[in-house]
């Protein structure tokens, strides 16, 4: 069991990063550099969305956001401009793929179920509802140059989105009868009703046509992440299976 | 079905459950691990490695 969830998640996670990385330098990445020439030049205007709710964004700007010095005045390394930069995106992509990919495939396990390419697609669209769509509609993807509200505020509240759409959507699927299915709707909309935090003041460099676009361009990328990554997970998952019984 | 033939399908069942519930549950971990060591961890050269990374899965960033 151990080698079948960790082998089909490392394949599945793998070929998902990469196949991402491929649309991502076609459709986000694009808008994201064009929209990091706004955020650079509007002085002091730039760098206004580090500084919300009355306190200091707990990460240093990037690379991309100007010649910023770290507390020890030295500069943060970040990887150059070209294909030193695209390598990286991919490197994180492909672990973001494995991460993603391990807590489907413990998924796929703890269920029970049996899965295949097809089932594991339906996985894959749960995945994606979960970690793209419910955290979207209260912090909708982000260019750079945004303005919005005190990261670690922003991740704790993506963080219990996540949570409570999995518990809600799991009490749903997996789980019979009308207490469950209004459980669960509760447990998804809790995070909505407590709200996520939000920027004092709108506004940033970026035009909004440029920011919207890339809304529609991270979710259409994430949906095909999560589809892709699903179906090589449910196909390894169900290959495994056959050559598991096999050996036994 | 005879007691002891009760009492050895209800080992199997827990020995099944045993033997999914360690792997998936290191699993669960590791993948969070790397989504978050990737996607949030406050570290200036991770942010700045894995920056368009996190803007494209919109995690929350800067």
């Amino acid at each position: 069991m151990f080698r079948r969830i960790f082998f089909t998640a490392i394949v599945a996670g793998l070929l998902g990063g990469v196949g991402i990385s491929v649309v991502h330098e076609f459709t986000t990445t694009p808008i994201i550099l064009h929209a990091e020439e706004f955020e650079n030049s509007g002085g002091d205007d730039a760098h206004k969305h580090s500084l919300r709710s009355g306190g200091i964004s707990l990460i240093a700007p990037a690379h991309a956001h100007g010649p910023e010095k770290t507390a020890d005045g030295d500069e943060a390394w970040g990887p150059g401009d070209g294909l030193e930069r695209t390598l990286f995106t991919t490197l994180a992509n492909i672990l973001t793929g494995i991460g993603f990919a391990l807590v489907l495939t413990a998924c796929f396990a703890l269920s029970g179920r049996p899965v295949n390419g097809q089932t594991g697609v339906l996985w894959g669209f749960a995945g994606f509802g979960i970690a793209s769509l419910a955290p979207s509609l209260g912090l909708p993807p982000e260019v750079p140059g945004a303005m919005a509200a005190e990261l670690a505020g922003r991740q704790m509240w993506w963080i219990l989105c996540v949570a409570a759409t999995a518990a809600g959507l799991w009490a749903m699927v997996f789980r019979n009868g009308a207490a469950w299915m209004i459980g669960g709707i509760a447990v998804i909309a809790v995070p909505h009703l407590i709200g996520a935090p939000q920027p004092e003041r709108i506004g940033g460099n970026v035009p909004p046509e440029l920011a919207a676009h890339f809304v529609a361009a991270s979710l259409v990328t994430a949906t095909i992440f999560w589809c892709a990554t699903g179906w090589l997970a449910g196909t390894f998952w169900d290959r495994f299976s056959s050559s598991e019984a096999q050996e036994v | 079905m005879t007691q002891n033939a009760q009492k050895s399908a209800t080992a199997t069942v827990i020995d099944a459950r045993a033997t999914v519930l360690a792997p998936a549950v290191l699993a669960l971990l590791l993948g969070a691990f790397l989504v978050l060591g990737t996607g949030f961890a406050h570290s200036d050269t991770i942010h700045n490695a894995a920056h368009d990374t996190r803007h494209s899965f919109a995690f929350p960033c800067h």
